[in-house]
C-alpha cells in the first residue's frame, strides 16, 4: 500500500515568491494570529506527484474498463470535454465579472438550458443544483412553492414514493418538510395503480417517480399515472437518474412530468469525479417557471443578462450559478453529438442492456421477464451458497467493476446492471464470458467467491471496525491499527 | 460525432441474438405516440475539431483572469494553482471513477479523501472533517441544521456580514422549517455586538459568523465564541482556508463547527463552480456530521485500508429521520485541495496568505490617499476591503475593463446602504505593478 | 435464540424484570442479526421520561440505522455505558452484556401487553419485521 502523504519527508518545492513575514504583524493585530504553525505535508514536488500517481493506480475507473454500475450511467467521458473545460476563457472567469465580459459563459448556460429543454420537453430550466440529490430538493421546493402560491388553504403535506425509489427520494421529501407515503409495485414491476389511487388524497403534493424505474422497466401506465396525479391536483416529479434510457427517445414532459432533475454526470457524459462534482439541472413545466432559483439567464437581442427579479422564486440553492464547468462539458457533448447523435443514445443504451440481459439470463435468474430499458436486475441462484456481495467481489478479479448491489430493495440479493450506450458488444461479450465462468465457480468453488477479491490492491475491509473506532484522520504516532 | 463504439454489424448481431428485427421492437412498453420520430431541434453533430473551435470562440467572449488583472474576490479567489494540481486531477483513474462504494478498487479516492480530511482538521484545528460538501453556502446550511439538532433549539443568529449568497441559500432551505434565522446587523464592518447581545439568550442554537467576513474584516471571534457558549449556543464559522496560513485556527477561538468555501485551495474561479464545501467540527458532533466520511480500517490481508464510514445514514437513510439528502461530495475538488496543500506546504500557504494581505493593505493605503475615495471601515482586514468611490462606479469599472482590469465588486445589489462602495480583493497573483496601474486609473478624473 | 424468561415487543426489544418496578431493555438476537455489525448505539440521558413505544435511541450498524423503542413507559434509571466503547456487545451478547437501558416502570400493567417467548418466536418465524 501507498504511504500517507504525511509520512513523506523531503524539502518542499516553492510555487510562489517568498513573502515578507514582517507584513503579517504590521497589518494584522496579534489577537487574530495563529499561535501555532499549521501541520501540512513537507514534501517535494516529485514526491507529491509520485504519491498521488501511486494512489490513482489503486482506483478502478471508466478509463480502466467496463463499469456496469446500475442507475449510475457510467458512460465514457469524452476527452474533448475535459480539454475545453480547461480553457482560460471558461475556467478562468470570475463569477462576479460584469455581464458584458462574460457573454460567452452566459451563452453556454442559456444554450445548454435550451438543449435540455428540447430533449425533455420542459419549458423552464435551472443549472444551479450541484448534484442529483441537490436537484431533487430543488424540484421538491419548487413544488412546495407552487402549491403554497396556488392553493394556500389546501394543506398538501404528503409526497408519494414508490417502493422501488432511490433512497434519496424519501430523504428529500422529508428534508422539505413532507411526510412520505410509500406506493407498492405490482408483480410486473410497475406501480400498483390501485394502491396509488388509494394513497392519492387531497393531502398529496406530488408523486416522485423514476421512469424507467430502478428495475430498468418502463412504467407502462405512465400516462394513466400522470392523469390520476394531476386529477388529484398533485404534481408529478421525475427522478432523472435513469433519463439516459429516454434520451432522444421520449420527452418526459410529454409523459406528464411537471418537474424533473437531470444528472449531467450520468446522461450528459460529464465525469463522476470519484463522487462529485456532478450537476443536477432541473426542468419544469410552464407553471413552475416563476418559482425557479435566481438568477436566470435571459437573452435580449444578441445579448445575455442575469435576471434576478423573480418575486416568487424559491431563492438560491447554491452560491453563484452551480457547477459551471460541468455544464461546459455537457454543452460540448451536445455540440459533438448534435441532433443525430442524441437520437441514438437512448436506443443504443436499450439495445445494449437487452442484449446483456438476454445473455446473462442463461446463468443468473432475472426476476422480471420483460423487455428492459437501459438496465436490468438479476440475482444469484437460490441454491447457490454465495451471496450477491461475493459475486460482486469476484467480478473485480475478472477485471470489471461490479454492478450496483442490494438495490432496488424489493428484489432480494439484487444486482443491477447498466452497460450504457458507449460499451461495445466486444466488451460486453467479455463480461458475459466472465460471468458465465463465475456462475460455474459459484457452484464448484464457492469458497473462492467468499474470499474474493484476490487481485485487488486490498482485500475485503473490516467495515465494522471502521465504524466503531472511527479513525478519520492521520495522526503521527497514533497506535497503528496494524498490531 | 458520437461515442457509440458498436459497428452496424455488432448491432445487427445483437438484434439477431434477441430475435428481433429492430431496436424499435424493444420500445413496446412506451406509449407509441410519445416516441420521438422527428429530428430534434439541436445543432448538427460536430467533429472534435469543430467542437473545440466553437468552444474556443465562446470562451474568447469572456474576460479571463489569465488575461485580466482581477480585483474581485467575494467568495471566489484568483490564487495561483501549482502545476501539480491539474496533472493529478486530470488522471482518468481519479476523474472517471464513481463514488468509492467498492473500497477494494477505490483506495486512491478513499486515501486522498482521508488525507484531505486530515489537512482540513490540521488547518482548522478541529477534531474531524467530512469528505466535503457542494460549496461554502450549502456547508453553512448543514452546520446550522446540525447546531439546531444538537442543541434542540430553533433560533439561529446569523451575521449580516456573512456572504449574501450564503445567507440566501440558508434562507431557501429553512424558509419552511421550524428553524428561524435572525440577522444581526454590522457596525464598522463587524457584527454589531450590542444587537447580538440583545438577541442572544438560552433559546439560541448558534451564533454564525464569517472570518474574515464578506467585507474582508476580521471579526472578534474569541469574544463572539465566548458570548455564544455562555448561553449554551454553538459557535459556527465560515472560513476562507487560505487565510489560515496566518490567521488563528477556528479551534483556538472556540468554534464548534467550521465551514467554508474551499475554492481557494487549488481550484480555478470557474465562473462559480465546481467548488468545495468544507465542513469540520468537534468530536462531539462526529456522528451527526453530514455527508460522506472516510475512515481507516484494515483488510482481510492485514493491510491498512480505507472505507466510507458512518455511511448508513446516507445509503440506508431511515426515511422519516432524514436530516440531509446529500449523497455526494465534491471528491475531485477535495483531491485538488489535497494536492494543493501537499504542494504548497505550511510555508507556501503562509506565503500566499502574507502576499495577499500585504497587497490588499498596499492597495487600501493607496486608495485612501486618492482625493474623494474613502475606506469604509477602520477595522483590521485580511485581503479584501470596502472602499467608497467619489464618482459613478459602473462607469469606473467599464473604464477599468478597457484597460484589462476587472475592478472591485459594487455592493449596491447586496447592501443598498453601501450603494457607492466597492469590495476590492488582492491575491498573491496581483503584482505591485498591477496594483499601481489600478490606483493610477482610480486617480484619473472621470 | 429466544430466552423463555423474557418478554418481547413487536419491534424486537426484550424486557427483563429486575426487582420491584424496574426492568431492563435490550434488543433480541434476531434484531442484532438483522442489523448486522453494530457500530454505534445512541442511548438516552438518565432520568429521561419515556412513553410506551417512544424512541429511546438509535442503533447504527454497517447496514442500517434503526430506532430503538421503549416497550413500556417509565423513567430511565441507568444506561449501559459499556456500549459506548464496545457496541459489538449488542451483537455478541444481546441478552446479557449487550443490554441498553434500565427503566423504573410508570405503568406496570403495560407489561401484560408484551409478547411471551412463544409468541415472539412465532412472530419471527413468520418473518415479519
Amino acid at each position: 500500500m501507498e504511504k500517507v502523504i504525511f509520512e513523506y519527508h523531503s524539502q518542499p518545492t516553492s510555487y510562489v515568491p517568498a513573502a515578507d513575514p514582517a507584513a503579517v504583524n504590521k497589518h494584522i493585530p496579534a489577537e487574530f494570529l495563529g499561535a501555532e504553525e499549521v501541520t501540512l505535508p513537507q514534501t517535494c514536488e516529485q514526491d507529491v506527484i509520485r504519491h498521488f500517481t501511486a494512489l490513482s493506480k489503486l482506483n478502478y475507473s471508466v478509463d480502466n474498463g467496463f463499469y456496469p454500475l446500475g442507475s449510475c450511467t457510467m458512460k465514457y467521458n469524452p476527452k474533448v470535454n475535459e480539454t475545453v473545460a480547461d480553457f482560460d476563457g471558461l475556467a478562468g472567469i470570475h463569477p462576479y465579472s460584469p455581464e458584458e465580459c462574460v457573454q460567452g459563459a452566459l451563452k453556454i448556460i442559456y444554450e445548454l438550458e435550451s438543449f435540455l429543454k428540447e430533449v425533455s420537453g420542459f419549458s423552464g430550466m435551472t443549472l444551479q443544483p450541484a448534484a442529483g440529490a441537490h436537484g431533487e430538493i430543488t424540484g421538491i421546493l419548487l413544488i412546495k412553492a407552487y402549491h403554497q402560491k396556488n392553493q394556500p388553504e389546501q394543506k398538501r403535506n404528503v409526497i408519494l414514493v414508490p417502493d422501488t425509489a432511490h433512497g434519496t427520494n424519501p430523504a428529500t421529501a422529508a428534508l422539505a418538510g413532507y411526510q412520505v407515503r410509500q406506493v407498492k409495485s405490482d408483480n410486473q414491476g410497475d406501480i400498483d395503480l390501485e394502491d396509488l389511487q388509494q394513497n392519492l388524497g387531497l393531502d398529496v403534493a406530488a408523486l416522485m417517480l423514476t421512469n424507467p424505474n430502478t428495475l430498468g422497466l418502463f412504467e407502462k401506465n405512465i400516462l394513466e399515472i400522470s392523469h390520476l396525479v394531476h386529477k388529484n391536483g398533485a404534481l408529478l416529479y421525475g427522478d432523472g437518474a435513469n433519463f439516459n434510457a429516454l434520451l432522444g427517445l421520449v420527452k418526459p414532459a410529454e409523459l406528464g412530468f411537471d418537474v424533473m432533475h437531470f444528472n449531467l454526470h450520468k446522461t450528459f457524459s460529464t465525469p463522476h469525479g470519484g463522487g462529485g462534482p456532478g450537476a443536477g439541472a432541473v426542468g419544469t413545466s410552464k407553471d413552475l417557471i416563476p418559482f425557479l432559483p435566481v438568477p436566470q439567464v435571459i437573452k435580449k437581442g444578441k445579448n445575455y443578462f442575469w435576471e434576478y427579479r423573480q418575486a416568487n422564486s424559491i431563492g438560491k440553492v447554491r452560491s453563484f450559478y452551480g457547477n459551471f464547468l460541468i455544464a461546459v462539458r455537457a454543452y460540448a457533448y451536445f455540440l459533438a453529438l448534435g441532433a443525430e447523435g442524441i437520437a441514438k443514445v437512448g436506443r443504443q443504451a436499450v439495445l445494449n442492456a437487452n442484449y446483456l440481459m438476454h445473455k446473462l439470463a442463461k446463468f443468473y435468474p432475472v426476476p422480471y421477464h420483460r423487455t428492459c430499458m437501459h438496465e436490468f436486475v438479476m440475482t444469484p441462484h437460490q441454491a447457490w451458497s454465495v451471496s450477491t456481495l461475493d459475486i460482486a467481489k469476484r467480478i473485480i478479479d475478472y477485471g470489471f467493476h461490479p454492478p450496483t448491489i442490494y438495490f432496488p430493495l424489493i428484489v432480494h440479493e439484487a444486482m443491477m446492471i447498466e452497460p450504457t450506450e458507449t460499451e461495445t458488444k466486444e466488451t460486453m461479450d467479455t463480461f458475459i464470458q466472465a460471468l458465465e465462468q463465475l456462475a460455474a465457480e459459484a457452484v464448484q468453488n464457492p469458497e473462492l467467491l467468499k474470499k474474493a477479491p484476490l487481485t485487488s490492491p486490498v482485500g475485503r475491509i473490516d467495515e465494522a471496525r471502521a465504524g466503531r473506532q472511527l479513525i478519520l484522520k492521520y495522526e503521527k504516532g497514533r497506535d497503528t491499527l496494524l498490531t | 460525432m458520437d461515442y457509440i463504439g458498436n459497428t452496424d454489424a455488432d448491432n445487427k448481431d445483437m438484434l439477431q441474438a434477441l430475435g428481433i428485427a429492430s431496436t424499435e421492437d424493444l420500445l413496446k412498453d412506451i406509449p407509441q405516440d410519445k416516441i420521438i420520430r422527428h429530428c430534434l431541434a439541436l445543432p448538427p453533430a460536430g467533429s472534435e475539431l469543430e467542437v473545440k473551435k466553437q468552444l474556443r470562440e465562446v470562451a474568447g467572449q469572456n474576460a479571463s483572469v489569465a488575461d485580466f488583472s482581477c480585483f474581485l474576490g467575494a467568495g471566489a479567489y484568483d490564487h495561483y494553482i501549482p502545476s501539480t494540481v491539474p496533472v493529478i486531477t486530470k488522471r482518468g483513474e481519479f476523474y472517471t471513477a464513481y463514488t468509492p462504494y467498492q473500497p477494494e478498487i477505490s483506495q486512491g479516492t478513499l486515501q486522498s479523501i482521508f488525507e484531505y480530511q486530515t489537512m482540513i482538521c490540521n488547518l482548522t484545528g478541529m477534531d474531524v472533517a467530512n469528505a466535503s460538501l457542494y460549496d461554502g453556502a450549502t456547508a453553512l446550511y448543514e452546520a446550522i441544521h446540525l447546531a439546531c439538532e444538537h442543541t434542540q433549539r430553533n433560533i439561529v443568529l446569523v451575521a449580516k456580514a456573512i456572504h449574501p449568497e450564503y445567507r440566501q441559500v440558508v434562507h431557501t432551505y429553512l424558509k419552511n422549517s421550524r428553524i428561524s434565522i435572525k440577522e444581526i446587523p454590522f457596525i464598522e464592518g463587524l457584527i454589531d455586538l450590542a444587537a447580538l447581545k440583545s438577541q442572544l439568550n438560552d433559546q439560541v442554537a448558534a451564533v454564525v459568523v464569517q472570518q474574515p467576513n464578506f467585507f474582508g474584516c476580521l471579526e472578534h471571534v474569541q469574544q463572539l465564541g465566548a458570548m455564544a457558549h455562555k448561553q449554551g449556543a454553538l459557535f459556527v464559522t465560515s472560513i476562507y482556508p487560505v487565510s489560515l496560513g496566518v490567521l488563528q485556527k477556528p479551534a483556538e477561538y472556540g468554534a464548534d463547527i467550521v465551514t467554508g468555501e474551499g475554492q481557494s485551495l487549488g481550484l480555478p474561479v470557474s465562473f462559480g463552480g465546481p467548488y468545495l464545501g468544507i465542513f469540520a467540527c468537534r468530536q462531539e458532533f462526529m456522528r451527526k456530521m453530514p455527508g460522506r466520511i472516510v475512515g481507516e480500517s484494515i483488510d482481510n490481508r492485514g493491510q491498512r485500508a480505507y472505507v466510507l464510514t458512518l455511511q448508513t445514514r446516507e445509503q440506508h437513510i431511515p426515511r422519516e429521520r432524514a436530516t440531509s439528502n446529500i449523497c455526494s461530495n465534491e471528491a475531485l475538488c477535495a483531491l485538488s485541495a489535497c494536492v494543493y496543500l501537499s504542494s504548497m506546504g505550511a510555508a507556501g500557504l503562509k506565503d500566499v496568505a502574507t502576499a495577499s494581505l500585504s497587497g490588499a493593505h498596499y492597495l487600501a493605503a493607496a486608495v485612501a490617499r486618492i482625493p474623494g475615495w474613502k475606506i469604509n471601515f477602520k477595522t483590521a482586514f485580511f485581503n479584501e476591503f470596502v472602499a467608497t468611490a467619489p464618482g459613478n462606479i459602473e462607469a469606473l469599472n467599464k473604464k477599468l475593463l478597457r484597460k484589462n482590469i476587472i475592478g472591485g465588486l459594487p455592493l449596491k445589489k447586496y447592501y443598498p446602504e453601501l450603494k457607492k462602495s466597492l469590495l476590492f480583493c488582492v491575491t498573491e497573483k496581483r503584482t505591485k505593478a498591477e496594483i499601481d496601474t489600478l490606483v493610477r486609473i482610480l486617480k484619473e478624473k472621470n | 435464540m429466544v430466552p423463555k424468561d423474557l418478554k418481547y415487543s413487536k419491534s424486537h426489544e426484550w424486557v427483563k424484570a429486575v426487582g420491584n418496578n424496574t426492568i431492563v431493555i435490550g434488543i433480541t438476537d434476531y434484531a442484532q442479526e438483522e442489523l448486522g455489525d453494530i457500530v454505534f448505539v445512541e442511548l438516552p440521558k438518565v432520568e429521561r421520561q419515556l412513553k410506551q413505544q417512544e424512541s429511546f435511541g438509535v442503533a447504527e450498524s454497517v447496514k442500517a440505522v434503526s430506532d430503538l423503542f421503549s416497550p413500556v413507559s417509565g423513567m430511565v434509571v441507568s444506561v449501559n455505558e459499556a456500549l459506548g466503547k464496545q457496541p459489538e456487545l449488542v451483537n455478541k451478547e444481546p441478552y446479557t452484556n449487550g443490554w441498553m437501558i434500565k427503566i423504573a416502570l410508570a405503568a406496570p400493567t403495560e407489561l401484560s401487553s408484551l409478547l411471551s417467548a412463544e409468541e415472539y418466536e412465532k412472530l419471527i418465524s413468520e418473518g415479519s419485521k
